[in-house]
């Protein structure tokens, strides 16, 4: 296991209406090849702004991204530096992601033309990369609208193969198909993960789902991670309140008579985030001086980074208890 | 391209253009035109610029359209004058889409600064009245049917760019233009391979509108003696030698039917093609 | 004597390609007070039948058999007729506040606008309703979000807003198509918890419509499983979770990520695709997927079987029939 992509301090804003806004305010985050980290927050939490600043399409404003060694810097108009294209993205939108006047193999070819490859032999490989998603070889010569929603974003991901990509940035990658082709493209993203050794960056707003396939998990809100750590220890003992509150509003599909609860509030607004730790003004914990100072990002003995003041770093996770 | 023909042969719906009268009467008068265009040296009853007849014939079997004021056969000059009309005006668009296509899609790809100082620059020609500026421009060059030609294209590329900009506005927005980028594509490249195809539907049926323009504007410049110079057999200059003969009413007729029915039948396909291809071209068009 | 007793529901709808039926034969029934879940996935018909309660149906779609309303048929009732209906006995929210809301107008405006319809009240009156509605939704400040417009509120206190209108005038059953499914997690526990508490207090009965079966465990009394516009199965709610008899419920009970093997990181889903309107298989529309189909199954339609009082399923072959211990396949 070797870490791929590693962030410190990052913090990404963007215009709205002539207005700056820090989505991602100060994040450290690391992903190594081989493994699935869930990214995963709520509306507004900045996991999306940050997906997209990894791969170099924003800009972070302060720290730094490094992948493999080297630090990301934004797109410009020419062309990608070839260390980089082994950083990839699949998109949430699989009708924005494909171009509907060009032929598929061509799309996927694009990866393979650029780096050199002749157009003949790079179709070829198109057609090798469209069986490996499942897809048939002769797609290659179809269009976008002759497919499904679901086989549209296993395209998108043939296309990130051709540039065989160490590490891929899935941004909500399933949250726009159906209950089918969300198993089938996960599913593929799963094995490919483990054929190619790569790392993948999933970011969802499905919990469940982020629970079945991801090894890490790292917790957004309001720009902040407020909890990383593997999936078993953050579902079945949380150790931050907001992470707690999220899984305890988890609905469970079993029949029993168990409620849902809910988190009352609602997001601050990014523009203006509450003083210190910016959950404490929906957190049931929250003590005095959760208002002061924002907690930084502590390890715990267990392994996991979490920013409360209720843990202490280097030791085990308290058990939170929440009324 | 191709695209568009590939619809045009397979649209059946009430769409298609072979459906709508107007674009069938367009075609045929276009065709009509090119023919005669095509075939003048044999079609022509007489040279076009042999003096032989006497001045200002009345219209008769000898002279369906009567002659001029040096004693030449209108009518050959008509058919004459389209060898010059259609190919330079079509020339004339194909130079103008090419330039302002062009224009737009480095506005559109590159943003920021360069962006706002191309539109700086497309509002200042907008600013002018075509006639005026092509007139300005013509007279600034000398008074030759090539400087017209400059001088039309002048005038119409903007209309192109403005188009072609705000559909690469649009089409950046799309993740496979990202996704381009990502794999490595350079700003160009994503411009000819991804962009390009998207835009050659929308600027082709703006062109088909555009031609009528470009030709009337070119006889315009003809007219006001900036075109085509004696003795060319160019519609516009006949029509202007109508203007001061004006009791004399052939001479300056017909040539203006010629230019009325060749400009009305672009304007039929244009607007044929337009409706029938994509209803969304032309809310970018009227933007 | 239920409050909505619909039988033999049939919803035919035009498409390009000539007439479908969208919604097969479908009966169904809701209490007063009970709160119903209709699950599917997308072309099941859950939301037609939710829009022929209202004669909300796309234009030239056509409802056949009998729905009856608080003990009168209303499938036939003209539009005026529908009109009384819509608002003030049955009210329905959307899946997306943001396009339910009109983004013009106030908050004050948009819930009061039907309360004088229905009722005629004076403006003062009906501003005092509003005021309680606001409050009733946990809206804070309600005062404050009267004179404020969809636009500054978030989604989920959008959806509080949306469902807020929709008991202006205190309809008896409420059919909410998506409520949460727009929503992040914490905020549909939220919306649910409302729900939940409006039927207990104003006897509210609900026809829930949702793919979700976390959502549906959590809210609904009993539950309704659709497929190609027929019912495959329906039931209490944890008898039939815990205890699913139709291949489809099975299917899709395994499919939740959830549920998987436990070592996997492969998620299990029902092979092949829920059909489109127009070209549902014969017989039993999910023969071309079910792992247990016959011969038969693809010839004739599945008539009801009745496992308990309160459990049927429409299959004939009821693999399942022997009692099994819930969770192995």
């Amino acid at each position: 296991m070797k870490e791929i992509l590693n962030l410190k301090n990052v913090a990404v804003e963007y215009d709205r209406h002539g207005r700056k806004v820090r989505a991602v305010a100060g994040v450290d985050l690391t992903l190594n090849s081989g493994e699935i980290l869930g990214l995963v927050g709520e509306s507004g939490c900045g996991k999306s702004t940050l997906g997209k600043a990894i791969v170099g399409i924003l800009s972070p404003i302060t720290g730094e991204i490094v992948f493999d060694g080297q630090k990301v810097k934004k797109l410009t108009r020419g062309k990608r530096p070839d260390h980089f294209r082994n950083l990839q993205m699949v998109f949430q939108d699989p009708y924005g992601s494909l171009n509907p006047r060009r032929k598929i193999g061509m799309q996927i070819a694009d990866g393979l033309i650029v780096a050199g490859m002749s157009k003949k032999l790079a179709l070829v490989k198109a057609a090798d990369l469209l069986e490996k998603v499942g897809l048939p070889r002769n797609a290659v010569d179809r269009f976008a609208h002759q497919f499904s929603g679901g086989q549209r974003q296993r395209i998108s991901i043939a296309r990130a193969l051709a540039a065989a990509p160490t590490a891929i940035i899935a941004d909500e990658p399933i949250s726009a198909l159906d209950t089918s082709s969300q198993a089938q493209v996960a599913n593929l993203l799963v094995n490919l993960v483990d054929e190619f050794d790569m790392g993948m960056v999933f970011i969802s707003h499905d919990l469940s789902i982020v629970r079945r396939i991801s090894d890490r998990v790292a917790v957004m809100y309001l720009g902040k991670i407020v909890e990383v750590g593997t999936v078993d220890q953050i579902w079945n003992n949380p150790s931050h309140p907001y992470t707690r509150a999220l899984i305890s509003a988890i609905p469970h599909a079993d029949g029993t008579s168990f409620m849902p609860k809910d988190l009352p509030g609602d997001v601050p607004n990014p523009m203006s985030p509450p003083s210190g730790c910016r959950f404490h003004p929906r957190c049931p914990l929250a003590k005095p001086e959760c208002s002061g100072n924002e907690p930084e990002l502590r390890r715990l003995a267990d392994g996991r980074d979490v920013s409360c003041v209720l843990q202490t770093a280097g030791s085990q996770p308290v058990t939170l208890t929440l009324n | 391209m191709s695209t568009i023909l590939k619809k045009l042969k397979r649209s059946k719906n009430a769409n298609s253009i072979w459906r709508q009268p107007l674009a069938v009467v367009g075609i045929s008068i276009i065709a009509i035109w090119t023919f005669l265009a095509i075939f003048a040296p044999w079609i022509a009853p007489y040279n076009p610029n042999a003096q032989d007849a006497d001045k200002f014939l009345t219209p008769s079997a000898a002279h369906w359209m009567g002659t001029d004021e040096l004693g030449r056969d209108i009518w050959s000059r008509i058919i004459h004058g389209a060898r010059i009309s259609l190919p330079y005006s079509l020339l004339l668009v194909v130079l103008s889409a090419a330039i302002g296509s062009i224009i737009g899609a480095i506005s559109g790809y590159a943003g920021g600064k360069i962006d706002s100082f191309i539109m700086r620059v497309t509002d200042v020609f907008f600013a002018f009245p075509g006639i005026v500026l092509a007139m300005a421009v013509a007279a600034a060059l000398g008074p030759q049917i090539r400087n017209a030609v400059i001088a039309v294209t002048i005038v119409a590329w903007p209309v192109y760019a403005r188009l072609v900009r705000g559909l690469i506005l649009n089409a950046k927005q799309n993740d496979y233009v990202t996704a381009s980028a990502l794999l490595g594509s350079s700003a160009l490249r994503t411009m000819v391979v991804d962009l390009r195809p998207n835009l050659s539907g929308p600027v082709f049926v703006l062109a088909s509108l555009e031609v009528g323009n470009a030709l009337l504007l070119l006889s315009g410049l003809s007219f006001l003696g900036l075109g085509a110079q004696p003795p060319a057999a160019e519609w516009g200059s006949m029509v202007s030698m109508g203007a001061v003969n004006f009791d004399r009413w052939w001479v300056g007729l017909f040539p203006g039917l010629a230019i009325l029915t060749a400009v009305l039948a672009f304007n039929f396909i244009g607007d044929s093609l337009r409706d029938a291809l994509d209803p969304r071209t032309a809310k970018a068009l009227r933007d | 004597m239920n409050l909505l007793t619909v039988e033999n529901l049939t919803v035919t709808l035009a498409t390009g390609s000539g007439e479908a039926q969208a919604v097969r034969n479908l009966s169904f029934n809701v209490g007063r007070g009970e709160i119903l879940g209709v699950a599917g996935e997308s072309g099941s018909g859950k939301t037609m039948t939710a829009l022929s309660m209202l004669g909300l149906l796309p234009y030239k779609g056509k409802a056949s058999g009998s729905i009856m309303f608080d003990g009168r048929e209303i499938l036939t009732s003209t539009k005026r007729e529908y009109r009384d209906i819509r608002g003030k006995e049955i009210a329905m929210i959307f899946q997306d506040p943001m396009t339910s809301l009109h983004p013009m107008l106030t908050v004050e405006v948009q819930l009061t606008e039907h309360l004088r319809h229905h009722r005629k009240v004076s403006k003062a009156a009906a501003r005092n309703s509003a005021l309680e509605l606001l409050a009733t939704v946990k809206i804070p400040e309600p005062a404050a979000a009267l004179s404020a417009h969809p636009s500054q509120f978030s989604g989920g206190m959008r959806q509080r807003i949306a469902i807020a209108m929709a008991l202006a005038c205190e309809p008896k059953l409420l059919i909410a198509d998506e409520p949460t499914t727009a929503l992040d997690v914490t905020v549909q526990a939220g919306i649910l918890k409302l729900l939940h508490q409006l039927r207990t207090d104003r006897n509210l009965s609900v026809m829930v419509i949702t793919h979700d079966l976390g959502v549906l465990s959590s809210l609904t009394d009993r539950i309704m499983i659709m497929y190609a516009g027929s019912e495959v199965e329906s039931g209490a709610t944890s008898d039939l979770l815990k205890n699913p008899r139709h291949p489809y419920t099975k299917g899709l009970i395994a499919a939740l990520p959830g549920n998987s093997e436990v070592n996997s990181k492969n998620l299990l889903s029902i092979d092949g695709m829920p059909p489109e309107l127009g070209n549902f298989p014969t017989g039993c529309a999910f023969h071309t997927r079910c792992k247990f189909a016959k011969a038969s199954c693809k010839e004739t339609l599945p008539e009801v079987l009745n496992l308990t009082s309160n459990h049927r399923i429409f299959c004939p072959v009821n693999p399942f029939s022997e009692l099994s211990n819930s969770g192995s396949n």
